[in-house]
């Protein structure tokens, strides 16, 4: 099949609070990688680096930040800002550069060290940006949304807390068995339901917190791949990056209002449900095919959400699917198998990244205790701030 | 800050969009340079009041006092406060804002009628900020 690139090599630096730069976790996590593909810094003809703030203009880095701290070696490069999408977007910008024969080996990188707390805008006043704004004028918060997202989940289609709090028990027993991630115990529905109200009906343990961490890929064309003798690599089939489709209806992060539906009817397909299905379309696989998926876990309502979304089961039907085990560990179609935001926590230019690698380690085979027996197929799904999204399909 | 997104007193205060003039979208916050609607080549954007009364599309609250720009005061204690997105059937767009104060969520459910009412965000001895907030209906206070 033309239009595919080889996953070599997949690495991070584990995910916590480690006080230091991010600088140095996404170099931890290029030269896992780098060693995982059994290739040098030197062999990278590109890299792509997901953007994150350094403090002082030109506050947005990443491509050549790295690059410098690898030792500069002349590569191609590229940063990238999506937001929340933005690991998954270096990923589209590395595959079209190998696809288009601009580099052989694409190196992969986004790290960050996040703040404590809540996610808050950029200082100063600046009223034309929409995310200063709902803070300024509301006090919106991010677990606001997600709290909107689960309360409205909870009115129509009949979910409950103690829906939302299985998700969080599934996917920290999944972060339990992972090492890269910075939960590692695994949390009872007692302990959820315990836990100080966020955002009502949100509470403090439906909520992925705020993280360190890097993750890193080591991409290639097909040929470069098997002149190394990788026969049988991972390969990505789709990366989708669709923008929403006006009127988009649903309230999204960090607007204060959805478009309105007075003019335009909206389409069928919501944002969240086109980015999965440019990805379904691009790789000529259906939701039926998944061995697994890694999704954007913000809050445990949230993760219902993408169930649907990615066509899992019918609208309405992602707690049901829970109910069931299909998400779970031996499932039918098991969801964050690495644990999740749940277990990770968010560092917004590596979790698309990251997500990529639990699949690349999961179609390999090489998850250890989370693996999911047999796995051929994965897709990706997460969503950023000011319309980005994207979608990556993984197959073996 | 928000020049222009609300307007009027008491039962008179509604918020304030604008709307394209080809295609009729609405738009708030109001968009004054270029109609967003893809399919619309793009007219005059003239200025409209929203409807008053909506319904509730969901709501929640924020148990944790949020950070900066939005502004408190470090020295009292935080006080949650509820965030209703409503449902504007005329215009058919959600738009989110504060409860008035003293409503939590326990008073609201999904689909109860809100309406649109003034009030203050902060005042810093000079200014005061001025916003909207969602009411119940039925609820006087
Ligand atoms: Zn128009």
């Amino acid at each position: 099949m033309t239009g595919e690139v080889a996953v070599l090599g997949a690495g991070m630096h584990p995910w916590g609070k480690w006080g230091r730069g991010f600088v140095e976790y996404g170099v931890t996590a290029a030269r896992a990688a780098l060693a995982d593909a059994g290739l040098e810094w030197r062999d990278v003809g590109s890299i792509v680096g997901a953007d994150t703030v350094r403090g002082g203009y030109p506050g947005y880095v990443a491509g050549a930040t790295f690059a410098k701290a690898l030792g500069w070696q002349g590569a191609r490069v590229a940063s990238v800002y999506a937001a929340c999408a933005s690991g998954a977007q270096a990923v589209a910008a590395a595959r079209a550069q190998i696809l288009a024969g601009l580099a052989d080996v694409v190196l992969v990188v986004g790290a960050d060290a996040a703040p404590k707390g809540f996610f808050r805008p950029a200082g100063g006043d600046r009223p034309d940006d929409p995310d200063w704004l709902r803070f300024r004028v509301l006090g919106a918060t991010n677990p606001t949304y997600f709290g909107l997202y689960a309360r409205r989940r909870m009115a129509v289609h009949g979910d409950t807390s103690e829906d939302f709090a299985q998700v969080k028990v599934k996917n920290s027993a999944m972060g339990a068995l992972n090492p890269n991630a910075r939960y590692r115990k695994r949390v009872t529905a007692d302990e959820v339901a315990a836990s100080a109200v966020v955002a009502d009906p949100l509470r403090l343990l439906d909520i992925c917190a705020t993280s360190d961490g890097g993750a890193a890929l080591v991409l290639s064309s097909m040929e470069f791949a098997r002149r190394r003798g990788a026969t049988a690599p991972v390969r990505i089939r789709a990366v989708s990056t669709v923008t929403p489709t006006y009127p988009n209806t649903v309230l999204d992060l960090p607007d204060i209002a959805t478009d309105s539906a007075a003019a335009v009817e909206p389409t069928e397909r919501t944002f969240r449900a086109s980015i999965a299905h440019a990805a379904y379309q691009e790789a000529g696989i259906g939701p039926e095919d998944l061995s697994l998926a890694e999704v954007y876990d913000l809050s445990t309502a949230l993760e219902l959400q993408w169930y649907e979304d990615l066509g899992l089961c019918g609208e309405g039907e992602g707690a049901k699917l829970l109910r069931e085990g299909a998400t779970a560990a031996g499932g039918r179609i098991p969801v964050n198998m690495s644990g999740g935001l749940a277990s990770f926590g968010e560092a917004v230019p590596a979790q698309a990244i990251a997500q990529v690698c639990e699949l690349t380690w999961q179609l390999r085979g090489d998850a250890g205790q989370r693996q999911v027996e047999h796995a051929r197929v994965g897709i990706t799904a997460n969503q950023g701030l000011f319309g980005h999204g994207s979608a990556v399909m993984a197959v073996r | 800050m928000v020049t222009g997104w609300f307007t009027g007193d008491g039962d008179d205060f509604t918020l304030l969009g604008t709307r394209c003039s080809v295609c009729a979208s609405v738009f708030f916050p109001r968009e004054d340079a270029h109609c967003r609607n893809p399919g619309c080549a793009g007219g005059e954007l003239a200025e409209i009041p929203l409807s008053r009364r909506g319904r509730v599309w969901s709501y929640t609250d924020s148990r944790y006092r949020p950070p900066s720009p939005y502004v408190t005061d470090p020295e009292l204690p935080w006080e949650p406060c509820t965030l209703i997105a409503v449902e504007l059937a005329a215009e058919r767009i959600v738009v989110l804002g504060q409860a008035v104060p003293g409503v939590t969520v326990a008073d609201l459910t999904v689909g109860a009628e809100v309406e649109v009412v003034p009030g203050v965000l902060h005042e810093d001895g000079e200014t005061v900020f001025t916003t909207w907030r969602w009411r119940p209906t039925g609820v006087t206070a």
